[in-house]
Formats: C-alpha cells, structure tokens, sequence
C-alpha cells in the first residue's frame, strides 16, 4: 500500500523517507508525531540522539522525521518554527510574530549587554574554558563583575578550576541559543576577525625602528 | 620660574608642585588620582605667561613630570611590570603587538555577537527549567529472588533460646565452711586455705573465702599472706569461741534467715 506522508507529500525527503525504510508512510507520520510532541513539551534544544531515545526509535529514522519537520515547521509555512541550534532541536517562534512575540515578552538574556560583556563572552567562547584573570589579561581591565553578570543571565557557567584554582568559566547551551548557533564551531574563525592586526605590528615595528638604539 | 612652586589646583591636589611630589613619594598620595594632563596644562599656561621661553625650567618639568608618570603608569598596570620587566625592548615591543593583535581578534569578535544578537533578535523562544524531568533509569543487577530469599530463611531462624541456669545458681551456706574451719582448728593449730579450698568449686571456694573472712572479724583465726596470691596461711586465733554469737548476729544481717541453706543470688 503506497500511502503518501501527510506531512509533505510532494517532499523529496518525504519519499525518501519512505522507501527507505519500506514501511507504509503512517509509520513515518507517527514518529514525526511523537517528536511533534516531544519537542514541545521541551524547554530546551533535544539532540537527535536524545528524541530517538525518547521515541523508542532508529536515529537514521529520526533524523529522516526531523527534516520532514524543519520544512513543516519553516519561516513563511507556520508561526511555529523547528531550529538546529546548540546541537539540538527545538521549537521557537516565526520571525514574522516577532512583534507580537515583543509585545508580551521580554527577552532578559541579552538585554542590555555592555560591549565588556560582548568582549568577555568573545574570550569565553573562543578560549574558553578560561578564567577571569585569563579573561582580564586580554582586555586589559578586571573582569570580575562582568563575569558575574553573564553568569547570572545563565551566557557562561562554571567548569572546574585552572592549575592557580581559579575558577574556569564557558559558555552555555543558551548562549548559542541566544545567538541562533548550532554550536560553538559555528562561529567565525578568530584569525578571520583579526585582520588590521599585521597593520599594527608593523605600525609598531616601524616605531622601534625609528627609535636610535 | 621655579617650576617646583608652580602653583597646582588639581581635583585630588591644591599646592606647589614639589608638594604634590612629596606626597606621592610618601604614598600619602595616590598616582591614580593625579591628573597629569591637569599639571601639564598648568605648567604651559604658565610658561606662557614668560616673556621668553625658560629652558632650564621646562627639562626640569620634563623630568619630575616624567617621574610622575612612570609612578602612575607602575600603579595602574603593576603585572605588566612584572611580566614585562624581564624582556629588551624588542620583545617587549613583540609581546605588546602580540597582545594588541589578540585584544583586536576578541573586539572583532564581539562586534561579531553584536552583529549576531541584532539578526536574531526577532527569535523567541521559550525558556526555563524542564517542566518534565527525565525518568530516572534504573541501572542495578540482575536480581536472583532465591538468594534473597534464602538470606531472609537466615535471617528468620528462630534464635537459640537464652539460658538462664546460672540465675537459679545456689550458694552453699556460709555457716557450712565456718563449722568446717572451727572443726579443722581444733584439730590442728594451722592450715592453708588453698589445700582446703582445692577440690572445691569456684562458688564454693568463693563461699569458703566469705567464711574465712567472717572467722576473722570475729577473731576466731588470725590470717598471714606473705604477699598479694601467696598462700594464705590461716591459724587459731586469740579469742577462740568468743566470737561464735556475733557470727550469727553478722549472718542474720546478711542473711534474712540463719540457717536457711537456700539462699541465692537473686534474694542477696
């Protein structure tokens, strides 16, 4: 019995996902289903490993579910909208409802950060885990309470202590929430950012050459 | 012009410059809060006003400004002394391009999230704790229901039953042994408790000892040890006889009733 999938029959992924598995496309529908309903019981981004668990499932299979969903649940189909962000899955609102997602909601998080948060949540992210004093050294000033801050809105969280005890900081999952990645790997290379950095080298050098000796 | 009595009127400082000096020198006076810039203007409005320009009075500025400095800039970056202290110019001039190349890559990173966080600021979603936690997996052994039971028939068995024969235990009479040891004085003069109490029991030879004690009291025997578990020697003391009456006296004390040869322990 060839029976199409509800979800999107005309999908490329669709079929594939039903001829691989040679099963009837209900079996299909039902696990799309359950992760439907998992995702939204969720608070927090689900790895495909973890609905599989949950669903009682095939990864490979979940997997093939999921992307179903993400065309299902996409920018302009619906208000709901299925991300990959920090290495899992999750349900958040449509851009388009942004306003009225505003209206009601506050976003505390990343309100109001400071440029010393950005650049000590840049030193985190990229070095991290690191310290405050690691943290301090390159921006040149105490990092203390801005390190407290970004823990407080849940950004970075302790992991362990250096070989001097000082407590290590990283990054959360909610921080590449907050910033839509999929995880850290997802940022910008740091010697891509970096590139008026010879421009001062050489400013610097040109200085010491100047300089009688 | 005497560039030591320039007259200063700072936010942290009002007074001549040497002053000013003085108390830095003395930590009296914080560097940090030493507006340099402040001192300097003040000294170029003041050489301004010259008619011609005073060059003694501007190196000598120059120096003790120059000293100023140094002390502010130490205070204010005292780690960057250490580190930086031990390296030439070149590597200290290496290591600060080092550093302003990474300070740079960090800026450019956070204009980066900057960016990032501008882009997505339209996307919400829900946060908090996991309304539903995770059910807890239970990982123990496979369980073998015999074992335990056979643990629990162990445990079950009725315990073995708590003899009580020594509560009952029956002390001979101490009347018993003083008429033993009256009859074995007036036979011989001396004796030795151990070879009398030999074949006795422990009770009884404890019963004995109590009776030797009480011939004593009343004088009937006297006692020699030559030291702590040396025989006791035991022989017919001073006033044979006359102590028989207050034996009985002292036994109807401890006894309730002389002559009753059952008592035991629970009624002593």
């Amino acid at each position: 019995m060839e029976r199409p999938l509800r979800l999107i029959s005309t999908n490329s992924a669709a079929s594939a996902f039903g001829e691989a598995e040679g099963a009837p496309g209900k079996l299909g529908d039902e696990l799309a289903h359950t992760l439907e309903a998992l995702l939204v019981v969720a608070s927090q981004p689900l790895s495909a490993e973890d609905l599989a668990v949950a669903a009682d499932d095939d990864l490979a299979r979940v997997e093939q579910a999921l992307e179903l969903l993400g065309e299902r649940f996409s920018e302009g189909r619906s208000g709901i909208v299925l991300e990959h962000v920090a290495g899992g899955y999750a349900f958040r609102a449509s851009r388009a409802a942004a306003t009225a997602c505003a209206r009601m909601f506050e976003r505390p998080v990343e309100r109001g950060l400071s440029q010393a948060a950005l650049e000590t949540l840049s030193v985190i992210a990229y070095l991290g885990p690191c310290s405050r004093p690691d943290v301090a050294r390159i921006r040149g000033v105490a990092a203390d309470s801005v390190v407290a801050g970004l823990v407080e809105r849940g950004l970075i969280s302790e992991s362990g202590r250096d070989e001097g005890g000082a407590v290590r900081y990283r990054t959360t999952p909610l921080f590449e929430r907050v910033f839509g990645l999929e995880s850290l790997s997802a940022l910008p290379r740091l010697d891509d950012l970096g590139g008026t950095a010879d421009e001062i080298r050489d400013r610097l050098e040109a200085l010491a050459e100047r300089r009688p000796a | 012009m005497h560039v030591r009595e320039l007259e200063l009127d700072l936010d942290a400082f009002e007074g001549p410059f040497d002053l000013l000096l003085t108390l830095v020198l003395r930590e009296e006076l914080e560097p940090r809060d030493v507006d340099v810039a402040d001192v300097v203007v003040t000294f170029v409005e003041r050489l301004v006003e010259q008619e011609r320009l005073d060059l003694d009075a501007c190196g000598e500025f120059l120096v003790l400004v120059g000293a100023l400095l140094e002390l502010k800039a130490r205070e204010l970056f005292p780690e960057e002394q250490v580190e930086l202290a031990d390296l030439d110019p070149e590597e200290a001039a290496e290591e600060l391009a080092r550093r302003l190349e990474e300070f740079r890559r960090i800026k450019e990173a956070a204009g980066w999230l900057l960016q990032r966080l501008e882009a997505e600021n339209d996307r919400y979603f829900r946060l908090g704790p996991a309304p539903l936690v995770p059910r807890a997996e239970l990982r123990i052994a496979p369980q073998q229901p015999e074992a335990l039971a056979a643990a629990l028939r162990g445990l079950a068995a009725e315990p073995p039953a708590v003899s009580l024969a020594h509560m009952g235990l029956r002390f001979p009479p101490v009347v018993q042994f003083l008429e033993r040891f009256r009859a074995l004085l007036r036979r011989r003069r001396r004796f030795d408790f151990e070879q009398e109490a030999a074949g006795l029991s422990r009770l009884e030879q404890a019963v004995a000892f109590l009776a030797l004690l009480e011939l004593r009291r009343s004088g009937e025997i006297s006692i020699e040890q030559a030291g702590p578990f040396a025989p006791i020697r035991v022989s017919a003391g001073a006033g044979l006889r006359s102590g028989s009456g207050s034996v009985s006296r002292e036994g109807s004390q401890s006894t309730p009733e002389e002559g009753d040869s059952s008592w035991n322990v629970r009624s002593a």
